[in-house]
């Protein structure tokens, strides 16, 4: 089985996979790659037969190259016969989105995915200071903090640790931030291409995507000086030491800011759904334009929130090229890593990279006060992941073919470029546009609008 | 006995050598040619298949890879098109000081043809000679071009940085250290070894090195650079910065190389001339300049050409070092070639290292040909 680099999300699957060998004789050997080269890695395995891997955890995003192509086994007849599984237990945008391709099973989700924001609930108790209900109110927040003292060490701390490394996962935290302005009337409209004007970019140059390269690009003074290359991994060791006041991060933060090991600031995080804009894009002239109850239907006191499923949560699948028996046995295992008996309790353990998925795991609030959570910081955080869950304007990650290219590539360089103060704002926006149109013409037009649209037309 | 039985065995023995000698003829080429063939096979054959893919795009179907022929349209993409910034480089305002530099790198290769056809040129020499005097001046005039202000290097132009500057001080810094380790000091021994130890290291392993000594605010320098003030700021976000990092590791990394090659030539060399050179009453630094170092050109012209193709395949320190950021400042070609073929766009990628092919085969053939023939000469 391949996954990438952990520790996070390699450590379950490695830590268990010794019990499983008891229950069932099966040896699992986990093997990691690091994460920018683990959507090629499986590909190339599988494109040139090698067929190293027996099953692959991997991002859902990526069944848009992996399944067409034939590599992945149609899991649908196997967790309808897996009682043990639970499906239906899987909240129903996991199982329909993150598992489900073209109306077929091919993976079996492991871990739930959204983005929201973090903040130090003792430091803005004490000053009487909301949790930001906008990308302005979260950048005046961490300037507010960007040079105090946050944990008493009498060192100056940072207002928001963001992760921006090149060649990493920071691009999602952008799009976190663009969702704001590009997407207002629903899931369905889409906030990476217009569907209505022939797959045009919406992150390209328009007044929205300006709006949010500007706040992107406020947060590098807002954070530590080596900014710019911190990942996911930094960012979560440096708000769970108590350095940062704000945050904006996959559900990892909040089982990690209760880990009495490496945490100093356990029951002293909050959690919000992803902050929103008060302008949204018109999408005919390319000029934002105020939230109303005709440009932003789902608003929450006038703020347009677009919470993104960034990445939507890893997901085991199983080569198709195996023999029956391996088959069998490396589902066996993906059940088994899924089943509520081990995901009610990896999904509680910062360790782990799993986030809940579950509906059990919702409602179930004594598993995380088990784990070490307040009742209240338990309500704060699964109810930031509910809220984004039910959100009628979630945003959906891109699954079309070659969405490693468009998001991995393209936004990835041009977002570092116009980080590092090479490229200007606007030209930020224009190369990201001419990538996509360039590698959407490659595809073909039709195929990726086709691709797109069915990805957005998906019940939740 | 007859006639006729005599004559039999003579013309079967006849026969028997004219075989003999055609297995003669032919035996030398069908013992090489299996080595032959494996060669062609393991060095031509991928050139070539590599070549097809840089005119292609690549597409995963059901049951293979499909590929579709685009011509041209990979390089394209790199020197006009879509890339061209990221490859190339933008042009910026060039200031007095570069522009004097592109001048004078033209005007010494304009004149060095000059010489060249006084001194009697043949027709194969001016046509190689001219090809590379406009190879070099676009070459120089990238460079100058986009490393003025308002420009900005492309992976091209920073990858000749990391040759020229790094093999430069690399081989200044080999040559200080061979010439201090040959000298009969106390802990000679231990000092030589100790040198070498950094090309023992995996390049992967002096990028983490590199990178953990480059945090000013919680590596184990941290405490050095809270002394001198800068542990609030990180040079490895701003992109000279960032681009000396990579420098330092890779000169430290590989300054062992020319040191012992170059402790070796210095040990090698004979006595009597310096001897001499003494009794005449000559200093230290005439000796070095008129005895010492013409005979290491010989060796310091085939270490400078190995270093130079090396160095030009750069790739682990700014992957891990820097991970090609801030934004693309660190970027080499081999890079910038992974970076593609990670995305799956295996002909843009083959297309950025052919391109690093050619520049390293110019680059290597101009060296060859005209300044390490000359080196022979003065040596």
């Amino acid at each position: 089985m391949v996954t990438f680099t952990g520790p996070q999300i390699a450590e379950p699957l490695q830590r268990r996979a010794p019990d499983f060998n008891k229950l069932t004789g099966a040896k699992v050997e986990v093997i990691t790659v690091p994460f920018s080269d683990l959507y090629q890695k499986i590909l190339t395995d599988f494109a040139t037969k090698t067929n190293s891997y027996d099953a692959i955890v991997f991002a859902p995003q990526w069944m848009g190259d992996y399944v067409p192509a034939g590599y992945l086994e149609d899991l649908s007849d196997r967790v309808k016969a897996d009682t043990a599984l639970q499906w239906n237990d899987i909240a129903p945008f996991f199982r329909d989105f993150s598992a489900t391709y073209q109306g077929k099973v091919y993976s079996v989700p492991l871990d739930g995915d959204f983005q929201m924001a973090y903040y130090r609930s003792d430091i803005l108790a004490k000053d009487n200071v909301k949790p930001p209900e906008t990308w302005e109110d979260f950048l005046a927040i961490a300037k507010q903090y960007q040079g105090k003292d946050l944990n008493g060490d009498g060192k100056a701390d940072y207002g928001a640790c963001i992760a921006l490394k090149r060649s990493a996962q920071s691009y999602w935290f952008f799009i976190s931030v663009a969702s704001a302005y590009l997407q207002s009337k629903g899931t369905s409209q889409g906030a990476f291409f217009d569907i209505d004007n022939n797959m045009q970019p919406l992150f390209g140059p328009n007044e929205g995507m300006l709006k949010a390269l500007d706040t992107y690009k406020s947060m590098v003074a807002l954070g530590p000086p080596d900014h710019l290359n911190l990942d996911v991994g930094d960012t979560r060791g440096l708000f769970t030491s108590g350095r940062c006041a704000l945050s904006a991060d996959w559900g990892d933060i909040g089982t990690l800011a209760i880990d009495p090991a490496t945490s100093k600031v356990q029951d002293k995080v909050g959690a919000v759904i992803l902050p929103g804009s008060k302008q949204v894009l018109d999408r005919k002239t390319g000029k934002l334009v105020a939230c109303d109850a005709t440009t932003c239907p789902n608003a929450i006191n006038g703020v347009n929130h677009s919470p993104f499923a960034a990445f939507g949560g890893w997901s085991g699948a199983v080569n198709k090229a195996k023999d029956a028996k391996t088959k069998d046995a490396a589902f066996a295992f993906l059940s088994y890593m899924s089943q509520p008996a081990q995901a009610n309790e990896d999904v509680t353990l910062g360790k782990t990279g799993f986030n809940p998925y579950r509906s059990s795991q919702f409602n179930n609030l004594d598993l995380w006060k088990k784990a070490g959570m307040s009742e209240k910081a338990a309500n704060d955080y699964l109810g930031a992941i509910k809220a984004s869950l039910q959100s009628p304007n979630m945003v959906l990650d891109l699954r079309i073919p070659q969405n490693a290219f468009y998001e991995g590539t393209a936004l990835d360089t041009a977002l570092a470029q116009f980080l590092a103060g090479e490229i200007t704002r606007d030209a930020a926006a224009k190369q990201i546009s001419d990538q996509w149109n360039k590698k959407t013409d490659e595809i073909g037009r039709d195929a990726a609008l086709n691709a797109y649209k069915a990805t957005l037309g998906v019940t939740r | 006995m007859s006639e006729g039985t005599i004559a039999r065995p003579v013309a079967a023995r006849r026969r028997l050598n004219a075989v003999s000698t055609r297995l003669d003829r032919y035996a030398s080429g069908t013992f090489i040619l299996p080595a032959v063939l494996i060669i062609l096979a393991f060095s031509i054959f991928p050139l070539v298949a590599s070549l097809y893919v840089s005119l292609t795009r690549i597409k995963f179907v059901q049951g293979g890879v499909d590929f579709t022929f685009v011509g041209l349209d990979n390089y394209a993409k790199l020197l006009v098109g879509i890339d061209h910034e990221h490859f190339l480089g933008v042009l910026g305002n060039p200031s007095v000081i570069g522009f004097a530099a592109g001048l004078a790198v033209a005007a010494a290769l304009v004149w060095w043809i000059a010489r060249y056809v006084r001194g009697g040129a043949t027709v194969f020499g001016l046509v190689g000679r001219i090809v590379a005097l406009i190879g070099i001046s676009a070459l120089v005039w990238l460079a100058v071009e986009t490393l003025s202000s308002g420009g900005r290097p492309g992976t091209m132009v920073v990858t000749f940085v990391y040759v020229f500057v790094g093999v430069a001080v690399q081989y200044v810094l080999g040559l200080v250290l061979a010439m201090l380790a040959s000298q009969h000091l106390p802990g000679r021994r231990f000092f030589r070894v100790v040198f070498l130890l950094p090309m023992m290291i995996t390049p992967v392993g002096v990028a983490y090195l590199f990178r953990m000594l480059t945090d000013t605010s919680k590596g184990p320098l941290y405490p050095v650079w809270a002394w001198m003030g800068l542990a609030d700021t990180s040079w490895v976000t701003n992109p000279w910065g960032a681009r000396i990092a990579v420098m330092i590791g890779d000169i430290w990394q590989w300054t062992p190389f020319l040191f012992i090659v170059l402790l070796a030539a210095l040990e090698s060399q004979s006595i009597e001339p310096i001897e001499a050179a003494v009794v005449d009453g000559a200093s230290r630094w005439q000796i070095f300049r008129s005895i010492t170092f013409p005979q290491l050109l010989p060796v310091t012209s085939t270490i400078v050409l190995i270093r130079v193709i090396e160095a030009f395949k750069i790739v682990d320190l700014p992957n891990v070092l820097t991970n090609g950021g801030p934004g693309t400042a660190t970027e080499s070609l081999t890079l910038h070639a992974y970076t593609i073929w990670r995305a799956l766009d295996f002909g843009g990628s083959a297309a950025v290292a052919y391109l690093l092919l050619f520049v390293v085969t110019f680059v290597g053939v101009s060296y060859v040909n005209f300044v390490r023939q000359r080196i022979a000469v003065v040596a």
